[in-house]
């Protein structure tokens, strides 16, 4: 018909090994919520291999390491987190993320690992991953790496992979005392919509004081960003009114926004460091409780 | 190009079929299947029509592949019914017309039934989130949510 082919590797050296094969018309298939709509509108090239890795256990499990460590498959569905016992304790801004993505039926399919392939600058789940810390293994031709997510998106749609390399899992940092997280995004209604702004903050509280933050941004910027600034302004303080206004004019600064439908530069740039206040306040309540 | 074979279980019947490779579980639920139940409406994933439980999860049906089903159990609106004995649900749907046109029917029951079989005392909330992936240009909703609610009720009452 279209000369589309399907294959369902077993092994991540299978998929590495079918996706060097396919010299570059290779598509990876995680849950498959973007890659069908680009199938079914024509967008995938004939002569294009399809690999399917949700039969690899390693790219679909969710492994609890201890300490609030995690190591997550990168085909690990919403829905799989969701129903996890323990990662919502550790991670509960990390999950909130992946969780926006879509509907419910879109959650039953749609993973981190394809959230951050698709190299959308607004995806949700990226910024609160970000802000967590956490690394992906990528497998290629040449053997493993460990990068951080923050590297892997390059532009919109595209990402710093090297020809052949899958990204296998992610790895959640482990958590001193005191650590939580919070994701915030606004969109115009509910529920389903494109992040306008998207802001994740990981902190750790000891004392009252802010000892660790990592503050990240999505759709003001051709990638979703790490906020260094924002953070170290965080850091050192009681979270005071003074320290969450540096932090959001910290991410106010990095803003390089597009004007278009869902929000203008100004307010994309306004509403990144409300959320950020927001998103911090969230992450430390959620920090005081544990 | 050559035929995938994919070996399945349907509503619990043991299902065998050729697909193309790039071939949805929709196009074969339809159109070599004869589940017509199952409907189409966006074909992009925003419109739950094409709701079923893939391995006891439910997804749109037009964003699997029907080559991902090999070894899977599906269900689909055809198995909600037992013979001529209506699921809660349907029952429920007819008495408080809870639909119109009936194309969005068909995804809305299968994931309320999913909704009820995770959590059988939700809120108006929970049950309208839960529904969000699931369009409905007649009804405004209204008359879906509280059939919801209500066969979760009688659930309630039932197992006191």
């Amino acid at each position: 018909m279209n000369g589309i082919e399907y294959s369902a590797p077993r092994t991540v050296d299978e998929a590495v090994g079918a996706l060097v094969a396919a010299k570059g018309a290779g598509r990876i298939l995680a849950g498959g919520t973007d890659l069908l709509v680009q199938l079914r509108s024509g967008f995938v090239k004939p002569g294009s291999t399809i690999i399917d890795i949700k039969k690899i256990g390693e790219m679909t499990t969710i492994e609890d390491i201890g300490g609030g460590s995690f190591k997550v498959g990168a085909a690990v569905t919403g829905m799989q987190l969701h129903d996890h016992p323990t990662f919502k304790k550790a991670w509960p801004g990390v999950l909130e993320a992946i969780n926006l993505i879509g509907s419910k039926q879109i959650q039953g399919r749609a993973s981190a690992g394809g959230n951050l392939c698709n190299a959308s600058p607004a995806a949700d789940s990226v910024p609160a991953l970000v802000a967590a810390g956490a690394t992906v293994t990528v497998q290629g031709p040449k053997g493993r790496r460990e990068v951080a997510v923050e590297k892997i998106p390059a532009s919109p749609g595209r990402m710093t992979l090297e020809p052949g390399e899958i990204v296998v899992s992610f790895t959640l940092p482990a958590r001193p005392a005191g650590s939580s997280d919070a994701y915030l995004r606004l969109i115009p209604r509910t529920e389903m919509d494109i992040a306008v702004v998207g802001c994740g903050v990981s902190l750790t509280m000891k004392g009252g004081v802010c000892t660790a933050a990592r503050v990240s941004l999505g759709a003001v910027a051709p990638t979703v960003l790490l906020v260094e600034a924002a953070g170290k302004a965080l850091i050192g303080s009681k979270l005071d009114a003074e320290a969450l206004e540096a932090a959001a004019a910290a991410c106010r600064a990095v803003c390089k926004p597009i004007d278009d439908k869902r929000g203008t530069i100004v307010y994309r740039t306004k509403i990144a460091g409300v959320l950020c206040k927001r998103a911090t306040t969230i992450a430390a309540e959620r920090a005081g409780k544990k | 190009m050559s035929k995938m074979h994919v070996s399945t279980t349907i509503n619990g019947e043991p299902t065998e079929f050729l697909c193309d490779p790039s071939q949805a579980v929709l196009d074969v639920l339809r159109d070599q299947l004869g589940l017509t139940g199952t409907k189409e409406g966006c074909g992009s994933g925003d419109c739950g029509a094409c709701t079923i439980m893939l391995d006891d999860r439910m997804v749109c049906s037009c964003l699997v592949l029907a080559a991902e089903a090999e070894g899977k159990k599906i269900e689909t609106i055809e198995g909600m019914a037992k013979g001529d004995q209506l699921h809660a649900l349907q029952k429920k749907f007819i008495e408080f017309a809870a639909l119109q046109c009936g194309i969005c029917t068909p995804g809305f029951l299968v994931a309320s039934r999913a909704l009820l079989e995770r959590n059988n005392n939700p809120t108006e909330t929970e049950v309208r989130y839960w529904l969000a992936g699931n369009l409905c240009r007649c009804t405004g909703y209204d008359k879906i949510v509280r059939a919801v609610m209500d066969v979760a009720a009688d659930m309630r009452g039932a197992s006191k």
